[in-house]
Parts: C-alpha cells; sequence; structure tokens
C-alpha cells in the first residue's frame, strides 16, 4: 500500500482540458456543418487539412524542444486553432494557403512563445491575419451561398479537391480559375458599395448574394452559419465551459454601436446584419473567449469584449479589409494584460480592490 | 434567564462568493450511531497537538498515570496541556512520528495501558452559569481543551477576550462542509443538549451575549434535534440557529463569519476585530465535559470512513486521544490491500498520512481509507490556458492563477500584492482546475518561502545592527585608549617644558626663546584639544578629567605668549 | 521688408527664449518636487548580502565587500549567500548573474550554527573576539556557550579556538520551519530546455 505524500484536495472534478477541447470542437460541429452545407465540401477539406497540419507541425517543435510529444498532443489545443483558423478561410483556398496560415499560428504564434499557456496572441487569428495581409485576394474568394448560385462545380466535392490541389477547376470549356466561381461576401459588398457611392439598392441588384433576406441585408448562408454558432455558443456557456461576460459585451458593443450609426446612416449596414455576417458569432463564443489570450477577471472581460466589439465595427466600417474580427481580438489581446492588472477583484477582508501595474 | 430560540433559513441565493459542490458522501458514515473506539495498548500522545509552544512532560518514564491525569503542561501563553487518556505506565519520552505533512518527528509520551482505565477524580465546577468567565476559562485551559475544528487553536486563550477585543456574539460552528466528514453531525444528533451547554458555557466564559449557530442544509436530522432541544432547553442566552444552503467551503471560519453576519474578518485581523468568536462543535462539547463533568480533553468523535473499511465498520467513534491509527485500523478490519490513500481530515484540506503508527490527535476529526476508484491518484499537472475557473470558485475572491503564476516566477512581492496570505487553501481552484494543477501546494510553498525569506531578513537585519554595534565599541575603545595615550603624553611632556620655561623666564629675557616657548605651549594645548574632540565624536566616555587638563594648558600657553609679547616690548 | 523679417525673427526667438525659461522652470521644479528618495547604492548592496559578517569574500564584513561591489569588484563571492543573492545583486546592478567562485568556499545546502562542547571549554575567549556579532557569550576562565538565535554560521571562531571544542552543526528542519515543496510543473524538465545564446 503505498503511504506518500500527497497534497490536498484530493478529490477533483472529472473536467480536464482536453475534454474542454473536445466540446469545444463539438460546439463549432453545427457550424461547420451549416458553413459546408452553403459553401461546399471546400470547408471540410480545409477543416481536416488544417487539423493535420496543425497536429504535425505541433509535433515537429515538441520534438524539437524535447517535450513529451503525446502528452501534449492529446490536450487537444493544436485542434481548435487548426478549427478556428480554416473556419475563417474561404472554401476555395489552395491547399499552401491553409499550410501557410496554420503552420504560423502554431509554430510562431503558439509554440515560439512556449505553448499553451503562454501564447499571448489567439493563435488562429494571428494567422488568419497573417493570411489576410499577405493574400488579400485569396483570402476574400468566397463562394456563392449554394441557395443563390444554385449548384456549381465548386461546390462539389470533386470540385473543391480540384481547387484545393490546382487553385482551378477542369471543365468542358478548359481549366477555370477560382474567380470564375467566387463573389463576394456580405460584408464585401457593403464595402466595395460604400466606397462606389452606391445605395443600398444598387447594391443589391448588383450582388445577387445580398438581398435574400430583406429589409435585414442578410444572406442566408451567413445568416445560418452564424446562428449556428450562435447555438454551439450557448451549448458552452451552459457547460460553463466560457462565461457569459465576453460574448455578451462584445455583441452588445457591436449592436450598439451599429444601431447608432444605421439610425444616422443606413448604408453602413443594420445591427443585425453585423450581428449575422462575417464572423461575428464565431468571434464571440468561440475566437475571443480563448481563455489564454483573454483577459481573466470578470470585469477585465466585459472590458476585453466591449473593446473588441467597439474595434470590430470601426475597422470594418473604415477600415481597409471586410472583416474585422481578427484584428479587433489581436489588438485586444495585446491590451488583455494591462486590463487585468486594472480590474483585480476586491478580495475577502479588503476594503477596496488593489489595481494598477505596481505589482508588478 | 429564559431566552427564546429563533430559527432562520437561507436559501441558495445567500451564498458565499464562489464555493463549489464536490460529492458529498456522507452517507458513509452518518448512517451507523456513535460508538466507543477500543481502549489501545499504547498510547502515543504528541505534545505539541495544539498551536504554539510545545508542552513540558511533568511526568517521568517508568511513572504509573490514572485517565485523566495531566501528563504535560503548557508553556507560555499559547499552548495546552497533555492528559493520559487512559491508566497505565510511561514507557517512553522521546522522538516518535506524528500525523503531519512532513512526517517530522517529536516528542511524544508512550503510555503502556494497563487495561483498568482507572481514572482521577475528576471536579466539576457546580452552578457554573453563576461563576465568574475567569473560574470557567480556568477549567477549560486546565483541561487541555484547543479547537477540535482542525486548527487547534487552545481554546481557553481564544475565549479570553480580554486579552483580544470584547466579543458580543459567539458563533457555534456546526456547517461541517468537508465532504465525508460527519463528525459533527452524529454529535449532534445524540449529543445536542450537552453541545448547546457547553456553548452557552463558551458564552459565558467569553463575555458574549448572544450565540448564532450556522449549519448546512444537508443534516435534517442534526436540525431537527437542535430545533427540538433548542425549544426544551432553558437557554440562558438568546440563540439563533441558521440554515445555510450546502456549499463548500462554507464551514470555514472567514465564511461562515460572512454568511451569518454579512461581515468580512479585516485582512490580518481576527474575528474578535468585528466582535465575534467562533467555535466549533466538538470543542463545545469538550468545554461541557471539562466544566460539568471535570474532564479534561482525552477523548474525541472522529469520523472513520472510506471504501477501504468495511461497510458496517465505516461511521463516528469515540476514539481515546493518542491511540495509534494502525490499531483502530486494525480493529475495524481494513481491506489493506485496497487501500490507496489515508488521509487525516476531509478530501478538500486533509493531509495523507505516509506512517501507519502515528496517533489520533486532538484535531483529528477524520479518517479516510480511500481506494484507488474512489479518490482516484490525480492525472499529471499539465500547464495553465487561464481559463479562470478557479478565480470563479475562490470564496476569498482573490486570483488564483495570477497567483500560481507569480509563485512560479517566485515574485515575492506580486504575491503580496495579490493578496496570497488571504487563501485559506480551501482547495476549491485546484478542485475544478482543468490542468490538474497542485494550486493549493504552489501557495503553501509560496507562503513557506515568504515566511522564510521575511524570517531571512530579519535575522540578517538584526546581524547587521549585533555587527555594527560591535565594531562602533571597538573602535570606541581605540579611541579612548588612543585619547588617554594622548593626554599622558601631554601630562609628560608638559611638565618637563614648563619648568624649563619658568626658569629660562626668569633667567633669560629672551625674545625668540620666549617665542618658541609659546609655541609649543600653544601646540601642546592644541593636540590635546584635537585628541579630545576625537574622543568625545567617537565614544561618550567620560573626558572631563581630559577638559580640565586642556584648560590648564590653554592658560599655560597664554601666559608664554604675554610673556613673549611683554619681553618683545621691553627689547 | 528687412525690419518685417527681423522682427519675425526676434519675436521667434522671444518665443523660445520663454518657452525654454518656462520648461526649464517646470524640469527643475519637478526634479525637486518629484524627487526620489533612494537609498545610496552601497546600503542597497549591503541590504542583500546575508550579514554573516564571515569574510569569506575577503573583506572584514558585508558592509566593506558592499562597499567594494560599489567599486567594481565581482559580485560572485560570497559564499552563504549563495546564487540567490548573487541573482539578486545582478538584477540590482544590472549585470551578468555569475556563478559563485568556488575560491571563495561553496553554499553550503543547510543553514549551520556554531556549536560550544562546554565540557571542553577552557574560557579563552578567543571565540568571542573572533565572533563578528557578538552572539558567544562567557568570561575569561569561564564556560562559553553561542547563542544560537543570534549566530551566522560565519566559522570565525572555529580557527582560534585551541583545543578545538567548536563544532558547526547544521540546523535541521522543524514542524515550524518546514515547508511544502514547490511542486515540478507540468512536464518540466531543466535538463530538457534548450539553451538561447546571445547571436
Amino acid at each position: 500500500m503505498p503511504l506518500m505524500q500527497l497534497t490536498s484536495p484530493h478529490t477533483k472534478n472529472n473536467v480536464s482540458t482536453q475534454k474542454m477541447m473536445l466540446e469545444v470542437i463539438g460546439a463549432t460541429l453545427l457550424g461547420a456543418g451549416i458553413l459546408t452545407y452553403h459553401f461546399g465540401w471546400g470547408i471540410l477539406i480545409n477543416v481536416l487539412w488544417a487539423s493535420l497540419v496543425a497536429l504535425g507541425c505541433e509535433a515537429l517543435v515538441l520534438k524539437i524542444r524535447r517535450k513529451p510529444i503525446s502528452f501534449y498532443l492529446r490536450d487537444g489545443s493544436a485542434l481548435v486553432t487548426a478549427l478556428l483558423l480554416a473556419l475563417a478561410i474561404p472554401p476555395t483556398a489552395p491547399w499552401w494557403l491553409t499550410l501557410v496560415g496554420t503552420a504560423f499560428a502554431i509554430i510562431i504564434a503558439k509554440q515560439l512563445y512556449g505553448g499553451l499557456g503562454y501564447n499571448p496572441f489567439n493563435p488562429a487569428m494571428a494567422g488568419y491575419a497573417l493570411l489576410l495581409i499577405s493574400y488579400p485576394v485569396e483570402m476574400t474568394s468566397w463562394l456563392p451561398p449554394r441557395s443563390i448560385a444554385e449548384h456549381t462545380q465548386a461546390h462539389s466535392l470533386q470540385g473543391a479537391l480540384q481547387l484545393f490541389w490546382s487553385g482551378a477547376i477542369s471543365t468542358q470549356t478548359g481549366l477555370k480559375t477560382v474567380d470564375a466561381f467566387t463573389s463576394a461576401t456580405t460584408l464585401d459588398t457593403l464595402k466595395t458599395a460604400r466606397t462606389l457611392s452606391l445605395t443600398l439598392e444598387e447594391a443589391t441588384a448588383q450582388n445577387p448574394v445580398l438581398g435574400s433576406l430583406s429589409g435585414w441585408m442578410v444572406a442566408p448562408g451567413w445568416f445560418w452559419s452564424n446562428l449556428a454558432f450562435l447555438t454551439g455558443g450557448l451549448y458552452l456557456l451552459k457547460r460553463k465551459h466560457i462565461t457569459w461576460h465576453i460574448p455578451l459585451s462584445f455583441l452588445s458593443a457591436l449592436t450598439v454601436t451599429a444601431s447608432i450609426a444605421y439610425y444616422f446612416k443606413p448604408t453602413l449596414g443594420s445591427p443585425i446584419f453585423h450581428l449575422f455576417s462575417g464572423a461575428t458569432m464565431l468571434c464571440a463564443f468561440f475566437i475571443a473567449t480563448d481563455p489564454v489570450s483573454a483577459a481573466t477577471s470578470q470585469q477585465g472581460k466585459l472590458i476585453y469584449g466591449t473593446g473588441i466589439g467597439l474595434l470590430t465595427y470601426i475597422i470594418r466600417t473604415f477600415g481597409g479589409y471586410p472583416d474585422a474580427v481578427a484584428f479587433a481580438v489581436l489588438l485586444l489581446n495585446l491590451a488583455a494584460p494591462t486590463i487585468d492588472y486594472y480590474t483585480q477583484p476586491r478580495s475577502y477582508g479588503h476594503k477596496k480592490a488593489k489595481k494598477g501595474l505596481h505589482s508588478l | 434567564m429564559n431566552h427564546q430560540a429563533t430559527f432562520t433559513k437561507r436559501n441558495s441565493q445567500q451564498q458565499l462568493p464562489g464555493g463549489i459542490h464536490p460529492p458529498e458522501r456522507k452517507t458513509l458514515s452518518n448512517v451507523a450511531k456513535l460508538r466507543q473506539a477500543p481502549i489501545p495498548n499504547q498510547l502515543v500522545l504528541p505534545l505539541n497537538q495544539h498551536l504554539g509552544s510545545v508542552a513540558k512532560p511533568i511526568v517521568t518514564v517508568g511513572q504509573k498515570v490514572l485517565k485523566g491525569q495531566q501528563i504535560a503542561a503548557a508553556q507560555g501563553r499559547i499552548s495546552a496541556n497533555v492528559h493520559a487518556s487512559t491508566s497505565g505506565t510511561v514507557l517512553d519520552i522521546g522522538l516518535y512520528a506524528i500525523a503531519h505533512p512532513s512526517n517530522l518527528p517529536t516528542t511524544c509520551i508512550i503510555i503502556q495501558s494497563d487495561g483498568q482505565d482507572k481514572a482521577i477524580d475528576y471536579n466539576p465546577i457546580a452552578d457554573p452559569f453563576n461563576q465568574t468567565p475567569e473560574t470557567l476559562r480556568t477549567a477549560i485551559e486546565t483541561a487541555g481543551i484547543i479547537g477540535l475544528g482542525g486548527a487547534g487553536f487552545p481554546s481557553a486563550h481564544k475565549t479570553n477576550t480580554q486579552a483580544h477585543k470584547p466579543v458580543h456574539t459567539l458563533l457555534l460552528n456546526a456547517v461541517e462542509c468537508e465532504p465525508y466528514i460527519t463528525a459533527d453531525d452524529i454529535s449532534l444528533r445524540e449529543r445536542n443538549r450537552e453541545i448547546i451547554t457547553g456553548c452557552q458555557l463558551l458564552c459565558r466564559a467569553s463575555g458574549a451575549t448572544s450565540i448564532k449557530i450556522g449549519i448546512e442544509d444537508n443534516k435534517p436530522e442534526a436540525i431537527a434535534a437542535l430545533e427540538h432541544s433548542l425549544t426544551q432547553e432553558i437557554l440562558h442566552y438568546p440563540v439563533e440557529l441558521t440554515v445555510v444552503p450546502t456549499q463548500y467551503p462554507s464551514g470555514g471560519e472567514k465564511q461562515l463569519i460572512q454568511l451569518l453576519t454579512g461581515l468580512e474578518v479585516p485582512a490580518k485581523g481576527l474575528p474578535t476585530d468585528l466582535g465575534l468568536l467562533c467555535h466549533n462543535v466538538g470543542t463545545a462539547y469538550a468545554v461541557y465535559r471539562a466544566i460539568e463533568l471535570g474532564e479534561p480533553l482525552i477523548t474525541r468523535v472522529t469520523t472513520l470512513t472510506g471504501e477501504a473499511l468495511p461497510a458496517q465498520a465505516r461511521g463516528n467513534y469515540e476514539v481515546r486521544i493518542g491511540t495509534p491509527i494502525k490499531d483502530l485500523l486494525t480493529t475495524l478490519q481494513t481491506h489493506w490491500q485496497n487501500l490507496n490513500r489515508l488521509i487525516m481530515g476531509g478530501p478538500m484540506m486533509g493531509f495523507t498520512l505516509q506512517n501507519l503508527n502515528v496517533p489520533v490527535v486532538k484535531t483529528t476529526n477524520c479518517l479516510i481509507a480511500a481506494t484507488q476508484t474512489e479518490l482516484p491518484t490525480s492525472e499529471p499537472e499539465q500547464t495553465c490556458i487561464r481559463c479562470g475557473h478557479c478565480a470563479e470558485v475562490c470564496p476569498a475572491s482573490l486570483l488564483p492563477q495570477q497567483l500560481y503564476w507569480h509563485t512560479k516566477a517566485e515574485n515575492h512581492q506580486a504575491l503580496v500584492q495579490h493578496n496570497l496570505f488571504d487563501c485559506i487553501e480551501c482547495g476549491a481552484c485546484a478542485y475544478v482546475c482543468p490542468s490538474h494543477i497542485p494550486l493549493v501546494q504552489y501557495y503553501r510553498f509560496a507562503k513557506g518561502e515568504i515566511r522564510q525569506h521575511q524570517a531571512e531578513t530579519t535575522k540578517s537585519n538584526r546581524a547587521r545592527q549585533r555587527f555594527e554595534a560591535r565594531t562602533a565599541r571597538i573602535e570606541q575603545a581605540k579611541a579612548q585608549r588612543e585619547a588617554q595615550r594622548a593626554a599622558h603624553r601631554k601630562k609628560v611632556s608638559d611638565q618637563r617644558p614648563s619648568a624649563k620655561a619658568q626658569t629660562s623666564i626668569e633667567t633669560i629675557n629672551d625674545p625668540e626663546a620666549l617665542k618658541n616657548a609659546f609655541l609649543k605651549a600653544q601646540k601642546t594645548w592644541l593636540d590635546a584639544q584635537k585628541a579630545l574632540e576625537y574622543s568625545q565624536k567617537n565614544s561618550p566616555a567620560d573626558t572631563s578629567k581630559l577638559e580640565v587638563k586642556i584648560e590648564k594648558l590653554k592658560t599655560k600657553a597664554e601666559q608664554a605668549k604675554t610673556q613673549w609679547e611683554q619681553a618683545k616690548g621691553s627689547n | 521688408m528687412i525690419e518685417t523679417s527681423i522682427t519675425a525673427s526676434l519675436i521667434a526667438i522671444a518665443i523660445l527664449v520663454a518657452l525654454t525659461v518656462i520648461l526649464g522652470g517646470l524640469l527643475g521644479f519637478a526634479s525637486i518636487r518629484f524627487k526620489v528618495d533612494e537609498d545610496p547604492i552601497v546600503d542597497q548592496i549591503n541590504a542583500i548580502l546575508p550579514q554573516t559578517q564571515c569574510g569569506q569574500c575577503g573583506h572584514p564584513g558585508c558592509r566593506p565587500y558592499a562597499e567594494a561591489i560599489a567599486n567594481g569588484e565581482a559580485i560572485n563571492h560570497c559564499p552563504p549567500g549563495g546564487q540567490q543573492t548573487i541573482n539578486e545583486l545582478a538584477d540590482l546592478l544590472n549585470c551578468e548573474p555569475l556563478p559563485l567562485d568556488a575560491e571563495h568556499g561553496v553554499e553550503s545546502e543547510l543553514p549551520k550554527v556554531a556549536v560550544i562542547r562546554e565540557a571542553e571549554c577552557i574560557g579563552c575567549t578567543k571565540c568571542i573576539q573572533a565572533c563578528p556579532v557578538d552572539a558567544i557569550l562567557g568570561a575569561a576562565k569561564q564556560m562559553h556557550t553561542v547563542i544560537a538565535d543570534e549566530c551566522t554560521g560565519c566559522d570565525l571562531c572555529v580557527e582560534p579556538c585551541p583545543v578545538d571544542c567548536i563544532d558547526m552543526v547544521s540546523v535541521n528542519k522543524t514542524l515550524q520551519t518546514w515547508q511544502w515543496n514547490k511542486p515540478c510543473g507540468a512536464t518540466q524538465n531543466t535538463e530538457h530546455l534548450i539553451a538561447v545564446r546571445n547571436l
């Protein structure tokens, strides 16, 4: 019988990092499925390819760092990073695009900082930002949702594989490159419309993607996938893997700013439009809530979420890129430690909280 | 003198910040009635079962002792007496292993039982509610009673509110929030009248004027028993019984105070700062026995539980203090092959035993003989993912995660800034940590490091002061010797030239010679003056003689000057 | 034309001068008003040194060594302080934390105190004179004893004793001084760390 010195507590609830990560992956599945339904097999191919690359990169770095490989791979964090990044990459993306993004996310943004728990930036968003800045054309080449574009070759498994492998599809009329299939996303269209000073009606007429849910101006593919991510997020909330602070403050900040702007200038897009397009819900429940790079105190989480919401709206509206969650999240990642130092809670028996940087 | 009891029930909204709900597993031990544990063959009685100074043995090896006889006396202000828990012979006084996470040995008295269990004559206190608080406190002190909830602070000192601040309310802690433990539950069911009496005696002894009892809602039988006797008994003080929702760690002293009064014990402060005093059910019962029966603290109720014990053996036992745990487990027919982890205390805050020969002590409220499936070996530690679950469950509203990072970095200043010393080591953070980080051990390590560092700083400061004092003393002695030597030299040289000068002044009236004599006298005087200043600066020693001498030298120099000037004028 | 340009440049100069005076005044005021009172560097170094006064560094006591460090002596000459003291000094002085110089002695695992075997003591007072912190009590021809709480374990009393009756004894952990170990961390193994060198 072993009689050894073990530290208290001697009992433990059955939550583990691995289980948490797996549940996060599970919660995104519905959204991933809807995206696949609307945008074709390319989404699924991206997810699988990114997962493979992520696991490979992680194993490679762990080997170089002489860390136990299976022990760290089992925590599932590399898979989550790969999944979140892959869901943000267009379905038409060639293999090397996903490879570059995922490898950067895992090797540079995560492992070079010390691996899980030590990375100051959200690795998936760091990878996404790198891709968006370096390959803006490839990164904005989304397919039109299936419901509008009928069934194009690019949506099929075969077409998606061809695009993935060579960036083009061979048809009877010859090779067709990505451009032949893609259309602008809703956020893209809005931005173009604003740049060209078109009215909403004109913009809608030019792009069949918009207007299908008329009045709200939300394309169905985006609307339903955002709704699915919202559902997945609510599941995570119920399972207490995330807290309500970041999603609520992020969504409220985005809604409030969008509503004010919409009231004065309707071409900037309705609040509903902003809530259900791009990566809003994915960000609210899966990306901004990444605990490693987010603020940790409750008050801090509220500030952090609000900051992301405001920046997302500002960058979407005034910035050069159509979607903005990646930049907003990365900027607030930078601010997270400082936010934490100024939002320490009041401890038991103390009259007021000790706040500020003097504790460093 | 007949007061009423009031009953309140808190709903789940009125809870602590944070807290967890681990599986209670109290049914393992709260079904059976309270039983008597057998008298062991040998008793091991450690002399430091309490907080404070180690007690001093007052018996010798070979001496016969009776049950209840005092065998070690309290030393200093915070300490407690030790008594023999059965009759027999003192076998040895020496270093033996005791139940402590360090597994270090300490001084124990070993008593070989004679099997007769013959007690000394006890002296109960008659009509205790009309006695002075001092009388009651003395009785509590003599009986060697310490806090039986786990901390082991000597009760008499705690109750002596003249030593601290006056208290108005006595809190009886019947919460028992740790899983597995049912000692207070069973005691309350079977001995509620005695406990209420003991509680009122503590109230009398401490000068408090009201009693508040806190109990968790997972003990309906104990609550019913308490309510029954509170309505039947004659109460000397108003009693308020509050049923609080089951939540760990609501039984922590600070947490109970927050639950029952809404107040918070100030950081680095004591409950007495709020006029409150908190005692445990077991302590109240021991006080009852000490005052009403005159019996010192020689037994306590201990929960013996865990799945490595046969089902019928699990339960609460009245155990003699000093019973070796091996004997206890053997009589209960423990399944040794299934035993994986032996814990003294609860599963949240208890510690593992590394030696079976250690005894049950005054603070042993529970022993868990757990199997591997029951309390599995913890999984390997992973890196912190900053999920913040720990901060959500922390009852003290600390940031456990920041404490963890700062502990890893050994950043003592930041740890103190993040209120490390307000951590009550309840283990809620480690319970929820998905990365299996032994957070409590990190905090204990950090606390130990900081305390050690502070002790080292204090010691090195003292060493520096002593070194500086010594250096100054040596310098001073040197300076004094130097000054004395200088004065002596002057004295000798002074007498000679002055004698010469006097003759020369009378005989020759040469201004040149007189000038030289003056210059010499002046130099002597100034040298002596310098020596005086030096010794004054470096030592406060007696320099009056030197001053007188200098005065003389000065006059002489002035005389020489006048003579020289006269001679100059006359020529 | 020339006049106006001269006026303009004069105005410019006047403004610059005024600015200089105002800003200079502000800076001067700030340097006095917000002056940071800091201990002289020797005191700060001395506060880090362990104050054993053992002289292993080659100086008669810790303060002289602190002064020597302030004047540029190496920071790794203090065995009682060990690596921790060296690291703290390196931190304070912003220099490289060197390993302990073995020439001056080795760091001992446990703290030590001197103990006089009292039966053998002849009362020569030599150890009393050697003790830098007055931690030995006694008088001529009387038995001496060490005040354990005040002893810094400096070793200086061992040598002068003519009958070799002073032992240096390790202070063992007691229940009061025992503390929990630092957990080993997540599969952390220092020998598996890759050294990062300055390129």
